[in-house]
């Protein structure tokens, strides 16, 4: 009889590990908590989108019957950011303001009715200065600077990579496609609204409750901005109530309720209104793109160019990261021998942009594959077939140097086409109904951490005892996403338990090692790989005790659904408490633990950090509509999508997070956005929020939402603990695109801009009826000053991953003075 | 100290709820919300909020068996009245089928709309014991979901007016 295990535990539909609570409502939100002698706290923010802070006077809010404490910037001489390289923000502006909600003060009173009346009796001085409202207004006014440390005017990151010699590649294609595309910025909308609770402790102490995804790079940014040490800072990420990267930067309100805290001597507590969550934001960057593409006649990629422009909003935070993120993942796909991407992030008076679900990658996937969409129809190939025809090899590196690993976009092409009955769909359904198909890749985890160092980006600790209760302890965050659940499941899947006989403990900086977050669809894989090996180690010493007791060899000692047995001698068996005894006895006190460091990537250049991953997931995704030509409104009847996701670890959840981000994309492709306007002149201009609430921001409802066929497509992947790539982010990327693509399929138009409303939809029908190119989107790409890229030769052309200095300029050179 | 400095009248109301089955007496600043009421005073943190301003149905428990957003009912008007909060819902260790099937077709994910998706749904069946998947949908379409996607939550209803069915017994 063979000693190698079924799975007992993994790939089983199961009830999530925190289920119960959930349904129960006994889940401790942050701001379910309540603390003896807790205080309550509001902020005041900036009713300016960019001014100077000339005087503040909060002495009447100080006098104001209840009010403990005011703080103002002054408080605060330290700034913040997630990212090392763009530390420019403070808990609560000291003297300049940049977007309309920009904190800048705070009173801590009895209870929030009268930390709100307090508020009112602040009174600002504000010297109002000019306004940023578009990238195209930050690029022509260098001369207003909502920041003083960038370079050149407004433009926070500028950065250009070249992949071999793209020029070269366009000039030998037999068609270059150039297209323009526009992807506006949304808002994540938790439903939970961001709360933290701050205690002070000991002597001077802090603990912060929070919902943060991210409670490691929280705790090291509260260490910074209090001038505390770390060790005395300890971070509970509660359970959050959605986050999709709303809540992976710290936010200044983290750091003054610790101050608050520490300062009172009481517990201090904040919850932010849902108009205050939309100036938090940190959501979707709004992208301008061009594509320059390349393709032959039989419809492969030879080379392509994108410039994408990012409005930053008013701060850095993940900027850096983004703006590298609307480039970077594209090859991962199609084969793509040569690849160049410009990009530029700029800042504006608006709410600071960050990571939404993707991160950065929406924007250039939506441009992407709409674009395949047209080169598709002037070659007129099936737009299945010709990405079928180019889908990335596994096992192989792209242009861009990113190891792709196990590789399942073909076998997700196949089964949406088949499921969806594509081929006697396209082009082949009654006007104003189509269909439309787009692909994508995620990252499984970023593969450097987002502060340089050597250490685990995923540590997991095990303690088991005599009574057999085993304990997990790990940094990662449970955001809604199952992480709980995953962990639960490899510990008892490799200890032949139940997942009810784990108990986690997740997200607290001061009991848990270290995870980095939950951002980047990192969880599975680095906290699994992890989790796998601190449960292995404490495997070996159940089996080697047991196999002991039991006088048979370790190799036969086999642990599943709870026993403890040797294979093929059904009397030598214990239950796995017993088993605990043998092993408790034996080693002593039992714990073990695990860590998990992603490979080092194979690209050596400056930046080669961004973008590798230890895998990919890939998905696919045929969307139908119908479209009334009358009004242009869009109906979505189905969606089907298929996703490799390696191997599901619990079907039940990966498929809601497959449908979670169909719905997400949906909720792009047709309806979301965070936009702004200026108020008139007499009203000072200001640049305003247009819809900060729930009711004005239009989301998908439950009387919207299609219904989805989700496929899994599992196919392991070695580098992932049993095979289990993400599903987190993957799955939203190809709708948007598949929408847009469904919608010309229908009524012959092209709308090159998300997201894609009746309005947008009638204004094409319109320009098609008139004659003219029936398309609506950006018509131009203003000048922007990128740098010269750093140029690196693919693998495919002898490449070391190293930039390389001299080869292409030397080709350029010699060009240009034989022509 | 000047009158437009003095503290808001913050005299306590007096009121007798039926919460879950249970009297209660409460005292509570006038101007809270049903909503606070539950949470703050009663320590009923299941229903939650997503807005204040009854747009996302995070708050939604039934008064008197019909769902109402709590956030947009002051607590002074509900006097006598019979409050149903997710915490009422199993009966001690047994799930109510509702939550059953939430937990076993993923009808929650962050679970924080859950408990006035709960609410709502149950407010339904005990209606409506046999309704379509469309009429699901129609009675959610003021709860708002960030996670799911809705198809697992209209399947967990769905799911659960079945077993209700089955087993011939109100929800």
């Amino acid at each position: 009889m063979s000693t190698a295990k079924r799975l007992d535990v993994i790939g089983h539909a199961r009830r999530r590990v925190d289920g119960r609570e959930k349904v129960t409502g006994q889940l401790r939100y942050a701001d379910d908590m309540k603390l003896p002698r807790m205080l309550h706290m509001k902020l005041l923010r900036s009713s300016h989108p960019h001014a100077l802070i000339e005087a503040i006077d909060t002495a009447r809010a100080q006098a104001y019957p209840g009010v403990h404490l005011v703080l103002t910037g002054k408080d605060f001489p330290v700034p913040f950011g997630i990212m090392p390289v763009a530390q420019d923000e403070y808990p609560l502006a000291p003297e300049h303001v940049r977007y309309v909600g920009d904190p800048l003060a705070a009173v801590v009173a009895t209870d929030e009715q009268t930390a709100s009346a307090a508020l009112q009796l602040i009174e600002v001085k504000y010297k109002p200065l000019p306004t940023i409202a578009t990238p195209e207004e930050a690029l022509a006014q260098p001369e207003v600077r909502i920041h003083d440390y960038t370079d050149v005017g407004n433009i926070h990151r500028n950065q250009a990579f070249e992949f071999g010699d793209v020029e070269e590649a366009l000039s030998k294609s037999d068609h270059v496609f150039e297209d323009l595309f526009f992807y506006e910025g949304d808002n994540h909308m938790a439903m939970e609204q961001h709360a933290s609770l701050a205690r002070a402790e000991g002597e001077g102490k802090l603990t912060l409750w929070s919902s943060t995804q991210d409670p490691h790079y929280l705790h090291r940014q509260l260490a910074r901005v209090l001038q505390m040490p770390a060790a005395h800072i300890r971070v509970i990420a509660c359970d959050n109530g959605g986050g999709f990267g709303g809540k992976c930067d710290p936010a200044g309100h983290e750091f003054v309720v610790s101050k608050a805290a520490l300062m009172l001597g009481r517990p201090v507590k904040i919850c932010l209104t849902r108009e205050e969550v939309f100036y938090l934001h940190r959501g979707r960057h709004p992208v301008l793109m061009k594509f320059r593409t390349g393709v032959t006649k039989d419809g492969k990629l030879t080379g392509m160019h994108l410039q994408t422009l990012l409005d930053g909003g008013a701060y850095g935070s993940h900027g850096p990261a983004s703006t590298f993120y609307t480039g970077v993942l594209t090859p991962l796909t199609y084969e793509l021998p040569r690849f160049k991407f410009d990009a530029c992030r700029v800042f504006t008076n608006k709410p600071a942009c960050g990571p939404k679900r993707g991160h950065g990658t929406p924007q250039p996937r939506f441009g992407q594959e709409v674009q395949l969409d047209k080169i598709a129809e002037m070659l007129k190939r099936d737009p299945a077939e010709l990405r079928l025809n180019m889908v990335t090899q596994a096992n192989s590196l792209t242009a861009s140097w990113l190891k792709i690993g196990s590789n399942g976009l073909a076998e997700c092409i196949r089964q949406v086409v088949a499921g969806s009955g594509w081929k006697q769909k396209h082009g082949k359904l009654p006007q104003g109904r189509g269909v439309g198909i787009a692909c994508g890749s995620y990252m499984c985890g970023a593969g450097v951490s987002i502060y340089w160092n050597k250490m685990p980006h995923s540590g997991v600790q095990l303690a088991l005892d005599r009574s057999g209760q085993v304990t997990v302890f790990c940094g990662a965050t449970e955001i809604g996403q199952g992480s709980d659940d995953v962990l639960a499941a490899i510990v008892a899947e490799t200890l032949g338990i139940s997942t009810k006989e784990v108990r986690c403990i997740t997200g607290d900086t001061g009991i848990t090692p270290i995870d980095l977050g939950s951002y980047s669809s990192r969880v599975t894989i680095m906290m699994g790989n992890a989790a796998l090996q601190a449960a292995g180690r404490a495997r070996d010493m159940i089996v080697t005790a047991v196999a002991e007791q039991l006088e048979v060899l370790p190799e036969s000692v086999v642990l599943s659904r709870g026993r403890v047995f040797a294979a093929g001698d059904a009397a030598k068996s214990m239950s796995f408490a017993e088993a605990v005894v043998y092993a408790e006895s034996k080693f002593g006190t039992l714990g073990t633990v695990g860590s998990y460091t992603p490979p080092k990537p194979p690209g050596k250049f400056k930046a080669a950090g961004v973008g590798p991953s230890p895998a990919y997931s890939f998905s696919a995704c045929v969307v139908e509509v119908e479209v009334d030509e009358h009004t242009g409104w869009i109906n979505v009847p189905k969606v089907w999508i298929a996703h490799d996701i390696g191997r599901a670890l619990n079907p039940v959840l990966a498929r809601g997070q497959v449908i979670g981000g169909v719905y997400m994309g949906l909720g792009e492709a047709l309806m979301e956005e965070q936009v702004f306007r200026r108020l008139p002149p007499k009203l000072s201009s200001a640049l305003v929020h247009k819809i900060p609430s729930l009711l004005e921001y239009k989301s998908i409802t439950s009387l919207d939402m299609p219904e989805v066929e989700v496929m899994l497509v599992e196919d392991p992947d070695p580098n992932c603990p049993f095979g289990a790539k993400e599903v987190g982010q993957g799955p939203l990327l190809p709708v948007m695109p598949a929408v847009a693509n469904a919608i010309f399929d229908a009524v012959g138009v092209r709308i090159d801009e998300v997201p894609l409303t009746p309005e947008k939809v009638l204004r094409a029908l319109h320009l098609k009826r008139e004659g003219k190119n029936p398309r609506v989107g950006p018509e131009r790409f203003p000048d922007v000053p990128y740098p010269e890229p750093t140029f690196v030769l693919p693998p495919g052309e002898g490449g070391d991953g190293n930039e390389s200095k001299m080869a292409k300029r030397a080709d350029r050179v010699m060009e240009r003075s034989a022509s | 100290m000047n009158t437009a400095l003095q503290k808001v009248d913050q005299r306590k109301a007096h009121i007798t709820l039926r919460v879950n089955g249970e009297e209660v007496e409460v005292s509570f600043a006038p101007y809270k919300t049903l909503l606070e009421v539950l949470r703050e005073e009663l320590d009923l943190t299941g229903t939650k909020h997503g807005c204040e301003l009854g747009e996302c149905g995070a708050c939604a428990v039934l008064v008197d068996g019909e769902p109402l957003l709590s956030c947009l009912k002051l607590a002074l008007e509900c006097d006598g009245a019979s409050i149903e909060t997710v915490e009422g819902l199993a009966e001690g260790p047994e799930l109510h089928p509702l939550q059953a099937a939430f937990s076993d077709h993923g009808g929650s994910q962050c679970g924080y709309c859950t408990p006035g998706v709960l609410m709502t749904a149950k407010g339904l069946l005990d209606r409506e014991p046999n309704p379509s998947r469309e009429r699901i949908k129609e009675a959610l379409s003021g709860n708002l979901c960030r996670c799911t996607g809705y198809q697992q939550i209209v399947d967990s209803v769905a799911d659960a007016a079945r077993t209700l069915r089955e087993r011939g017994v109100k929800a």
